[in-house]
């Protein structure tokens, strides 16, 4: 028996691909995942002649976050799990941003992941200042964050903070996969609202 | 904050002006390799001296991960330093915290019941499979093959949900204790191994070495580069598969026995005589297909009992001295620690990291190499930056 779930007045009329079933697909926040919906200006859509009505900074935010490509610097631990976030039992590529660029000035997202030294400090601020502009910084770890379990060592950082600004920190030590997924996405989160 | 000014290596050195046969005037030329750089594995940073394709000088310059773990075994309890021991080769944890609890336990005199003896036999082969399978995958990349990265990973993210099943952490697991270890196995968890190693198995044969041992291209790469003679390898201090891949048959776990792998029968080393990069990836494959078949030997005689041994509540480590060595998956891995029997943590707790020995003879072994080699040579002398910087 099938059933019928369509409104009533829609009940015994053969069955209309774009309107009972294109129209009843959930419903899905920005973000991707079940996050809090993003308040954005909507942009009103005119259907006949496909006219898309928004800003540019909407325009532009919306680009931007989509597919963020990530610089590969892996420092310690963490770097592993980077490498497992792209492997294929995780597939970062599922989010448009599996591209771990070697070089700065092709990347737009600096994932820190790992432990800094003193002696790497002026290298990773380095490589912030070669990458292009608009450019975002995770601090993948708790070694990134903070300091971490090394925060009495005398050659590391306390947090990669203190030379870079950081926009998203993610936990753990090292974080999972999905972590640095949650990260990456809170990231696209805070792109899309012009951050 | 501390100053992070740090003055830049002078490198301007004098060139020498080299005449070429057609009359150019050429120079040697510095290049720079790292520390951010994919094919390091890590933060090492390589200073060539080029001319022209050819490499004349290579100075590996080391300490980016230097995070003073030594310092912070001797800050820490001795509890408390297995969890670090697990930072330095963050690969293949669990063989350094066997290091770490071996040489408390030599330390103390403490009998490690049987059963936990076995279960760390079967962890340790785990690990060791864990750090070998992403040797592959990032070798592969380094050589220019990208499937067998995303196979690897596949097999070792199997490992890890077992691994997370049984300490609850997928890297860092701070599983061993003096005396044995945190946790029995969860029920079930042997089957699940099994059947991870029937189908492991098939994909050694199946795919990694379909995919890499007759593929031309690979064998281009690997065949006759970068080989190290016996005696060079024993001079420089290699241990691990790239002594072994070198011909020198050397294992810790048969000539310098600890746990109960003297019991196991099926414990025969991988040796392959020719020390070139292809010698090394056979060592390490075959160290996989052993690590399978130990691990069902030890699953056969798993013993009943405690999985640690009883120390009371508060245990105090007396005054003693132990150099404790496992052999890990890249070399011999040793604790040298000192107690005093007072204090609560260890006066001084040395580490010894394969990869810092075998990343020796870098200079050595690049030098008169293409630099297009470089990449595949250091890639097969498989180190990990937190071991050698520690």
């Amino acid at each position: 028996m099938v059933i019928d779930e369509r409104p009533a007045e829609r009940k015994g009329v053969p069955i209309d691909f774009e309107e009972d079933i294109i129209q009843r697909r959930p419903v899905t926040t920005q973000t991707g995942l079940g996050g809090e919906e993003v308040p954005l200006h909507r942009p009103a859509i005119a259907e006949d002649d496909n006219v898309v009505f928004t800003t540019v900074t909407n325009l532009v935010n919306w680009a931007r976050s989509r597919s963020p490509w990530p610089l590969g610097y892996g420092l310690a631990c963490c770097a592993i799990e980077m490498f497992s976030a792209a492997g294929a039992h995780h597939d970062l590529s599922r989010f448009g941003m599996e591209v771990f660029r070697s070089s700065p000035r092709q990347a737009d997202v600096m994932i820190v992941a790992g432990t800094v030294t003193h002696k790497m400090a002026p290298r990773l601020r380095r490589l912030y200042e070669q990458m292009p502009e608009p450019k975002w910084v995770i601090a993948m770890g708790n070694c990134a964050s903070s300091g971490g379990e090394f925060w009495d060592s005398y050659s590391t950082l306390q947090g990669v903070d203190t030379i870079v600004p950081v926009d998203v920190y993610v936990a753990g030590c090292p974080p999972r996969p999905e972590a640095l997924f949650e990260g990456l996405l809170r990231l696209r989160e805070k792109i899309s609202r012009g951050g | 904050m501390r100053s992070t000014e740090i003055r830049q290596e002078d490198t301007l050195v004098d060139l020498p002006v080299i005449e070429s046969e057609e009359g150019l005037e050429t120079e040697e030329l510095i290049l720079n390799m790292g520390p951010q750089h994919p094919s390091t594995h890590g933060v090492l940073r390589l200073v060539l001296k080029m001319s022209g394709e050819k490499v004349v000088e290579c100075i590996p310059v080391m300490g980016y991960l230097h995070r003073g773990l030594e310092k912070i075994f001797e800050w820490r309890t001795f509890h408390q330093g297995i969890r670090y021991a697990d930072q330095a080769d963050y690969v293949s944890n669990m063989l350094n915290e066997h290091a770490y609890a071996g040489a408390m336990e030599a330390i103390g005199g403490i009998d490690v019941p049987r059963r936990a003896e076995y279960i760390r036999v079967i962890v340790d082969e785990m690990s060791r499979c864990a750090s070998h399978l992403i040797w592959l995958g990032t070798y592969g990349l380094d050589v220019g093959a990208t499937t067998p990265f995303l196979w690897c990973l596949r097999d070792r993210e199997e490992i890890l949900d077992m691994f997370e099943e049984l300490c609850g952490s997928r890297m860092n697991f701070n599983y061993y204790r003096p005396g044995g270890v945190l946790y029995d196995l969860p029920q079930g968890w042997l089957g699940k191994v099994e059947r991870f190693l029937e189908r492991f198995e098939l994909d050694i044969d199946r795919d990694y070495m379909r995919i890499l041992e007759g593929n031309e291209i690979f064998l281009e790469r690997t065949v006759g580069v970068g080989t190290i003679p016996a005696d060079v390898a024993k001079a420089y201090g290699i241990t691990g598969p790239m002594l072994r891949g070198s011909g020198v048959d050397w294992d810790l776990r048969r000539d310098r026995p600890y746990s109960i792998y003297p019991e196991l029968k099926t414990l025969t080393p991988v040796v392959f005589p020719e020390g070139d990069a292809f010698a090394r990836f056979k060592v390490r494959v075959g160290e996989m297909r052993l690590a399978i078949k130990l691990i069902r030997e030890a699953i056969a005689n798993l013993p009943g009992g405690a999985m640690r041994a009883r120390l009371g509540h508060v245990w105090k480590c007396p005054k003693g001295e132990a150099y404790y060595t496992v052999e890990g998956a890249k070399g011999e891995v040793g604790i040298y620690m000192i107690s005093d029997g007072r204090s609560p943590n260890p006066v001084r707790a040395k580490m010894r990291g394969p990869s810092f020995n075998n990343l020796q003879i870098a200079p050595w072994i690049l030098r008169g190499r293409l630099v297009a080699d470089v990449v595949a040579i250091l890639g097969s002398l498989d180190f990990v930056l937190g071991e050698v910087d520690r």
